[in-house]
């Protein structure tokens, strides 16, 4: 191993090699921060210039640095307008936002930076060590787990709801759930619910629909409530920059937990950054204690670091089922796997052999990556935070304008645009109502792989066997019904402790 | 960049105004311009290969300028039903489609067929395979019928599409030609070839009906054994995949993928579209790009495109009547 890190380290450390990690850092970072362009497209973007180089270890080297640019680039959006950018970044807002609003839009950022950057070095540092060894890990999951990984995830869901809101929570999440049957799925040879309209064949897509339940409501509250806009950029809180010491203490144990629970999660082809990012950001609220608890979803700390961390590990681990197995296991890997083919490299057990100094090199590359965004964001953050000093009716049309374009970018198709306004006005009355949004964008999600893998394991085992078949398919079923009951078991001890010590009074 | 690009185009126009007229010879510009409208997003198969025809039709010196406009939605629909709406102001476009254009209008999820439109040339194609994990037992397509007949349930053939499309579409016509009822074996559906692929090596299912080029890239890693390849011949790239036909199965199959033109475009701008196809074949640029993608030429024209499609389309078409999908 000493051997091929030498080997990559030659490799990454030439002056070509070193500029390609970094403006592939910098492109990403950018484009990143414009709400809905995701790294696919602007991987998709950037394939023919990096086929145009010619040497397969830069190409790869740029790619991964814009890979890792925008997911960097797309908390930037979630955290100041509440518009993610990627799927990835859902989470980050949940939290991020809420503490922009506070005037601490410099801190949400450092935190994101500095969760990031530790989530993708001890990811990078997982995959240089465990990568050959986790090939058989990334195919440990079949359907079965997969489906239980996915009620894991909607058990999850009780994070997500306020105190009294459960009920809403619940309604919200299975709205999602129908919302996520619309189109051709992938088991089913003809359109659902589609209504006869084409534009709807494919079902809605993630990005309109965060979009829509996210940024436009913003949007239009600005719009509707003058005073909610004031008093947060010209609070003049934006040069606190730093957390305390204490805050640094809470978020080192949480970076340490989500960068092994996204890393894993992450080698896993059916899951992914964005469930990684919901599973993470939903563990550290179900383990924190009592004050800690309450404070998710209006500015924690702890539930800004958990998803940045984590989807930035689960993004280093996508590598593992790629680089070791040749198997994509998202649409970004899918294109790099294209454009790697496309370069005479052809992923899989024999590239580490074969062609090591790829291997080395891009491993490497991952950590002057991080390193690179790190240094880059960090000194850009009191700038990048000024956008939200811009006065209300320039901010306003920026927002829309933004949200507008990536929705249409995505797919080129005008359709989107009305489906985006149409949900987006579904939402803010939700708003109104004290609806929780979230719940519905993470059933929407977790919707369709619930489905496909529920129906393949019934189809493979003819029946529910397969729960009780697979113990690990058991472990993880009865590790979401934990999940669920638990926290109302803690509530009513809580509760009956009161009662008690009243009673003695 | 820029610069090259707009000194590119100058000498373009330039080599525009000295040749009036379409010259057929090769490495003569054929055409001005060609706008190549993609049904799907940026980075599919479909923006690939109108991109890299674009890209070896221009660098060749064929065509002038080409530009490339994504549009997706309902799986393709979209682009077809705006292809033939516009057709009158569509003179210079070009649509790229594939194998999925014969099924979805079969199926009825596209109003309209092939035969709407003008057909110009079939380019390219994949021909698809039946694999196996290297640790499996089964050897041959043999051995894993014998498997299957003696016991149907332990036999699972994923693919990376829906029942009734072209992965499962295959494994039927496998089946089929062992004299076996297509309906009974369990066919599993994969969200996309890379979860179908990761499906077959965790061992959850027993083979996997794929592109051919995606398996030989497994195949050559070790990782996959080929059981059988739906080519009339061994393919060059892949010497030791045998046939479905010298194993006794009577079936071929082609993803093919092709260019169509509006409804009601002029005659001499289809033979120069033709043309310049044609002459594509011959150049460096275009072996290039395919060396690259790893494409089979598989060039079908005009007439001949039309019975190649109307025949694939007859052998899906019975195929899914007995499947129960029609």
């Amino acid at each position: 191993m000493i051997e091929g890190i030498l080997i990559g380290l030659e490799a990454a450390f030439s002056i070509q090699n070193l500029l390609m990690v970094i403006a592939g850092c910098l492109i990403g970072t950018f484009i990143g921060m414009l709400p809905g362009l995701g790294p696919m497209s602007i991987i998709a973007i950037m394939i023919p210039v990096a086929i145009g180089i010619g040497d397969p270890a830069a190409a790869l080297i740029l790619l991964a640095g814009v890979y890792y640019g925008a997911i960097f680039g797309g908390s930037t959006s979630s955290i100041l307008l509440n518009a993610p950018g990627v799927a990835g970044t859902v989470a980050t807002s949940f939290d991020g936002y809420p503490m922009a609003r506070k005037g601490q839009a410099g801190k949400a950022l450092t935190i994101a930076a500095v969760s990031s950057f530790a989530g993708g070095t001890i990811g990078a540092i997982l995959l240089m060590i465990f990568a050959p060894a986790l090939s058989s890990v990334a195919l440990l999951f079949h359907s079965a787990e997969y489906f239980a990984l996915m009620v894991v995830g909607l058990s999850a869901i009780a994070a997500f709801a306020g105190t009294g809101q459960v009920a809403k929570a619940l309604m919200m999440t299975i709205l999602g759930l129908i919302l996520a049957t619309v189109g051709e799925g992938a088991l089913y040879n003809m359109p659902r619910f589609t209504m006869g309209m084409m534009d709807l064949q494919s079902g809605i897509s993630f990005i309109t629909l965060a979009m829509a339940m996210f940024a436009l409501p913003e949007a239009l509250f600005l719009v509707l409530n003058p005073a909610r806009g004031a008093g947060q950029g010209e609070s003049g809180k934006i040069e606190n920059l730093r957390f305390s010491r204490e805050e640094g203490k809470a978020m080192v144990p949480v970076i340490g937990r989500q960068s092994l629970q996204g890393f894993f999660i992450g080698v896993l082809p059916g899951a992914g950054a964005t469930i990684a990012s919901f599973l993470g950001y939903a563990v550290e609220r179900n383990i924190a204690k009592g004050d800690e608890q309450a404070e998710f979803g209006k500015g924690s700390v702890k539930g800004l670091a958990a998803p940045e961390t984590a989807n930035n590990a689960a993004c280093t681990g996508s590598f593992v089922p790629l680089l070791t197995l040749g198997i994509p296991g998202s649409g970004t890997t899918a294109i790099l796997l294209g454009a790697l083919i496309a370069l005479n490299v052809t992923p899989g057990p024999r590239l580490m052999v074969d062609t090591p100094e790829i291997f080395w090199a891009v491993i490497i590359s991952m950590f002057i990556g991080n390193l690179v965004l790190l240094i880059l964001n960090l000194p850009l953050i009191p700038y990048i935070a000024k956008i939200l000093a811009i006065p209300r009716n320039y901010l306003i049309p920026f927002i829309l304008f933004f949200t507008l374009m990536g929705a249409y970018i995505g797919q080129n198709n005008a359709t989107e645009l009305l489906m985006l306004v149409g949900l987006g006005v579904m939402a803010t009355i939700f708003r109104f109502a004290d609806y929780p949004l979230a719940p519905l964008l993470i059933g929407f999600i977790l919707g369709t792989m619930l489905e496909d893998n529920f129906s393949r394991s019934m189809q493979l085992y003819r029946g529910l066997g397969f729960i009780l078949e697979r113990p690990m398919t058991l472990g993880l079923l009865i590790l979401a019904a934990l999940l669920v009951l638990l926290p109302s078991y803690r509530a009513r001890r809580a509760r009956n402790r009161a009662s008690g010590v009243a009673d003695g009074d | 960049m820029t610069f090259e690009m707009g000194r590119r185009a100058l000498i373009t126009a330039v080599a525009a105004v000295a040749f009036t007229g379409p010259a057929f010879a090769d490495g003569h510009q054929v055409l001005d311009e060609i706008h190549f409208l993609i049904p799907g997003g940026a980075g599919g198969g479909w923006d690939g290969t109108a991109r890299g025809t674009g890209e070896a039709l221009t660098n060749a010196g064929l065509v002038g300028t080409a530009s490339y406009e994504n549009m997706s939605g309902g799986g393709g629909g979209v682009a077809i039903a705006h292809l033939i709406e516009n057709a009158e102001s569509m003179d210079n476009t070009l649509m790229v489609n594939s194998t999925p254009i014969v099924i979805r209008s079969l199926t009825g999820v596209f109003p309209q067929s092939f035969r709407d439109l003008t057909l110009v040339a079939g380019t390219i194609g994949d021909y698809a395979a039946i694999v196996v994990n290297t640790g499996s037992e089964l050897q041959s397509m043999d051995d894993l019928l014998a498997a299957y007949r003696a016991d149907n349930d332990s036999v699972a053939i994923g693919g990376g599409s829906v029942p009734g499309g072209m992965d499962h579409l295959v494994a039927a016509m496998v089946m089929q030609a062992a004299g076996e009822d297509p309906t009974a074996a369990n066919y599993i559906p994969y969200d996309a070839g890379g979860e179908a692929m990761a499906g077959l090596l965790s061992g959850e299912i027993q083979a996997l009906s794929t592109g051919f080029s995606e398996a030989v890239a497994l195949a050559q890693q070790g990782e996959v054994r080929i059981l059988g390849v739906t080519s009339d011949q061994r393919v060059a790239a892949y010497e030791d995949a045998p046939t479905m036909i010298e194993q006794g199965l009577d079936t071929t199959f082609v993803n093919w993928r092709g260019f169509f033109a509006a409804p009601g475009i002029s005659e001499d701008q289809l033979t120069a579209y033709q043309a310049a196809i044609s002459s594509m074949y011959d150049t460096p640029e275009w072996e290039e790009v395919r060396a690259r993608n790893g494409w089979v030429n598989i060039h079908n024209s005009g007439e001949d495109f039309r019975a190649f499609l109307e025949e694939q389309e007859q052998v899906i078409g019975d195929l899914m009547r007995t499947l129960g999908f029609l």
